[in-house]
């Protein structure tokens, strides 16, 4: 490891720009300190990895709606509380009457729901490949139990459509750090196209401290092949868990979706299939993005077209007190670890 | 929002498991990958995801070895 | 029994809780004159504080709002380096709260002050409508001796920064209630002026301490970062964590740095006393894996530095936000 991190620290080849393409890997680069381990010219950017950062705002505004109707209420993980739509987060509609609850899992709302069987319970469905499996274990285990009262909203997204859209509308990515656990669920072959196609390396790399050094030293050797390197073989493999990926094909099927700061990318996410609209809160066609503050880059953030520090709004309107957009609120957000960790 | 973590599967039964993380004892879902008690599992939002093969350091560093080389 | 409208009247019911209950579990002789306010003999200089406690559940692994009361209030004025010498208690209780939890609260209350060494002179009691719930209001006095100084401004560039014990614990010990998970964490919560005690006697030139509660150590060392106007510098792998609560993070996606505990302490002192400092946090019973965790640097910006494991460097804020756990 000592060679692989003087390698990192001396580097002093072209400038490169590595894409982390997974909010958990935003986390752990800050966490354990990767950026002051690396030469300058190595820069690592954030590319729209966490689903709660590219949750459009209309999303969120029929999540307030739905918890302010009398029979409703809301489950959802705790960073979607504090993100805004239009106007409100769900805090402020709990706040003002609405039933909003938090859990750890959603398997959680099997218990919720088969308490209260008069209440309808909406899980705000948001995630990646690695959290779609377990919606459809949560619909599954539903079914087998008779239970009838739950409901999902999904904004569920897939990477490779927007991993192609970053490499075609803003390009300058010169390796892609692959997300590690969407990659346990999918295999690390979801990536082999892309990486053909524009000639760009891709590392699945897990998320202790070494793993990232070396995943991100490999981006760096490999520059310019377009090769796909599992750097976390003991979770991932060429094909990924295909149990998970059977159940995710039963009750989803892929759909248009909203990107915040892209836009709608086609076939970019996940919707339940016809045969399961009993389960569906009304998640089809939201796709309207207005954010509260005009002058929120979020947007251009989390494509990897800004970073943070590059937003007027950065450090002065826009703080984890003051947040003005979903890259401040999301702990896993880009913006909130340059604040947290004053990244420059 | 990848946050999962390695723990060891206590017991199993049906698709429930219970799954330890140094000594914290947490319910899984199990329905996604076949695992038995002693095995280790990331589980990621209260569901078991994949079973881990054994984690070894220099395997991290053979692998980027071989990168180096190839 | 529960609590009824009638114990919070002033009349009968009340007097009856206030010597059934208080007064048998506090029962001291300045208590029991039962006066207006208790009269006690003074020093020159005094160090006063209050705190309210309101957490949920009322018992839990490791202790209870009782005995979190007595000590959230002697830590206060004993990391002031004050020597705690008298508490007053008010209760806020809602109709429908248990009488026998009640007094076994009161039991706790009474065991911890006696371990304190602090006395609860006054007192008061009122009932409001509501399900049961219980809230506790303590002030405390204690006695400054000569000397004794301690500043979040008086940090300098060379100090040793200590910790008593490992993080988190108490946080833990409520949340996994609270979320369902098993585990054997037990709150740390505890009187620390037995530390304090041994800590002064040791000789060490103490700048700075505080308790580690909400907001964690993060918090506090950023406190004295910003009033000492200098740079501490911390080595992860210095800090103490259980196994436990490292894996109970892990789950919840939280930092052992941010997690609150209820008996343990951040200790700033000139670098050449770390060693007899250290010691005497040690020789108390609750100083188990107090260890060194950094120094107060020569770089001139006030901020909080830490080393990683892998030997990266990232900067420490103050805790923003809930501290909800993270799970997306």
């Amino acid at each position: 490891m000592t060679e692989i991190k003087r390698f990192l620290k001396e580097y002093d080849g072209p400038p490169l720009r590595l894409m982390e393409v997974c909010g958990t890997h935003t986390a752990e680069i800050s966490r354990c300190g990767i950026v002051s381990m690396l030469s300058p010219k190595i820069r690592l950017v954030s590319g729209p990895g966490c689903p709660v950062c590219v949750t459009v705002t209309a999303y969120v505004d029929r999540l307030v709606e739905l918890c302010r109707e009398p029979g409703n209420t809301v489950v959802t993980f705790g960073d979607m509380l504090r993100v805004r739509g239009s106007e409100k987060c769900l805090n402020d509609a709990r706040a003002e009457g609405g039933r909003v609850r938090m859990v750890y899992s959603p398997m959680d709302v099997l218990k919720l729901a088969s308490k209260e069987p008069d209440q309808t319970f909406i899980f705000a469905a948001v995630g990646f490949e690695t959290t779609a499996p377990v919606y459809a274990a949560l619909l599954r285990n539903a079914t087998d139990a008779g239970i009838a009262n739950i409901r999902l909203l999904t904004s569920l997204k897939t990477m490779p459509p927007v991993i192609d859209w970053v490499c075609r509308n803003q390009g300058g990515v010169d390796g892609f750090l692959a997300p590690g656990h969407v990659s346990v669920v999918t295999g690390s072959r979801i990536f082999r196209p892309l990486a053909r196609r524009y000639g760009i390396p891709f590392a699945v790399a897990g998320f202790q401290g070494d793993e990232l050094l070396v995943a991100i030293a490999a981006l760096v050797k490999k520059r310019g092949s377009g090769c796909v390197m599992n750097l976390y073989p003991y979770a991932v493999t060429e094909n990924g868990n295909e149990k998970a990926q059977a159940a995710v094909n039963q009750y989803f099927s892929p759909h248009d979706a909203a990107w915040r700061g892209i836009g709608v990318i086609p076939d970019s996410g996940m919707e339940l299939r016809p045969e399961y609209a009993r389960f569906d809160a009304g998640s089809g066609g939201l796709y309207e993005d207005k954010g509260t503050n005009a002058d929120c880059r979020c947007g251009q953030v989390l494509t990897g077209a800004l970073t943070p520090t590059q937003c007027p709004l950065f450090g002065t309107a826009c703080t984890p007190q003051t947040p003005q957009g979903a890259c401040m609120v999301s702990m896993e957000g880009s913006c909130y670890h340059y604040y947290l960790n004053k990244r420059g | 929002m990848c946050v999962a973590m390695p723990g060891k599967v206590v017991s199993v039964v049906g698709t429930r498991a219970i799954v330890d993380f140094s000594g914290n004892t947490v319910p899984a879902e199990a329905g996604l990958v076949d695992v038995k008690p002693g095995d280790y599992v990331l589980v990621h939002a209260g569901c078991i995801l994949q079973v881990l093969s054994k984690f070894d350091h220099d395997t991290l560093v053979e692998l980027f070895e071989e990168i180096e080389n190839a | 029994m529960k609590i009824t409208m009638a114990h919070g009247s002033g009349g009968k019911a009340t007097s009856e809780l206030i010597s059934n209950l208080f007064a048998k579990n506090f029962g001291n002789p300045v208590l029991l004159r039962m006066e207006d306010s208790a009269i006690v003999p003074g020093a020159e200089k005094i160090a006063v504080t209050t705190d309210s406690f309101v957490v949920t559940p009322l018992f839990f692994q490791g202790g209870d709002i009782g005995r979190l009361a007595v000590c959230g209030t002697v830590n206060d004025l004993a990391v002031s380096g004050a020597v705690p010498k008298y508490l007053t208690c008010g209760f806020i209780l809602e109709e429908g709260a248990d009488t026998e939890e009640l007094d076994r609260i009161a039991a706790s209350m009474a065991e911890t002050a006696k371990e304190a060494g602090v006395t609860i002179v006054a007192g008061d009691t009122k009932v409001i409508e509501g399900r049961g719930g219980v809230y506790i209001n303590t002030a405390g006095v204690g006695f400054l001796p000569e000397g004794v100084s301690y500043s979040a401004a008086a940090c300098r560039p060379g100090d040793a920064v200590l910790l008593s014990g490992n993080l988190g614990d108490h946080h833990a010990a409520i949340l996994s209630g609270r979320m369902g998970i098993e585990n054997t964490i037990q709150s740390d919560c505890a009187p620390l002026n037995g530390m304090m005690e041994a800590l002064k006697k040791s000789g060490a030139r103490i700048r700075a301490v505080r308790d580690v509660t909400r907001g964690g150590l993060a918090t506090i060392l950023n406190e004295f970062a910003a009033a000492s106007r200098c740079c501490i510098g911390l080595s992860e792998e210095a800090i103490p964590v259980s196994e436990q609560v490292r894996g109970f993070c892990g789950i919840l996606g939280l930092d052992p740095l941010y997690m609150g505990n209820e008996g343990k302490l951040a200790a700033v002192v000139a670098k050449e006393d770390a060693e007899k400092a250290l010691s005497a946090i040690r020789s108390d019973r609750y100083g188990e894996n107090a260890a060194v965790i950094g120094t107060v640097t020569e770089e001139k910006r006030a901020a909080v530095l830490l080393k990683t494991p892998i030997g990266g460097t990232r900067i420490v804020t103050e805790l923003y936000g809930e501290g909800l756990p993270r799970i997306c």
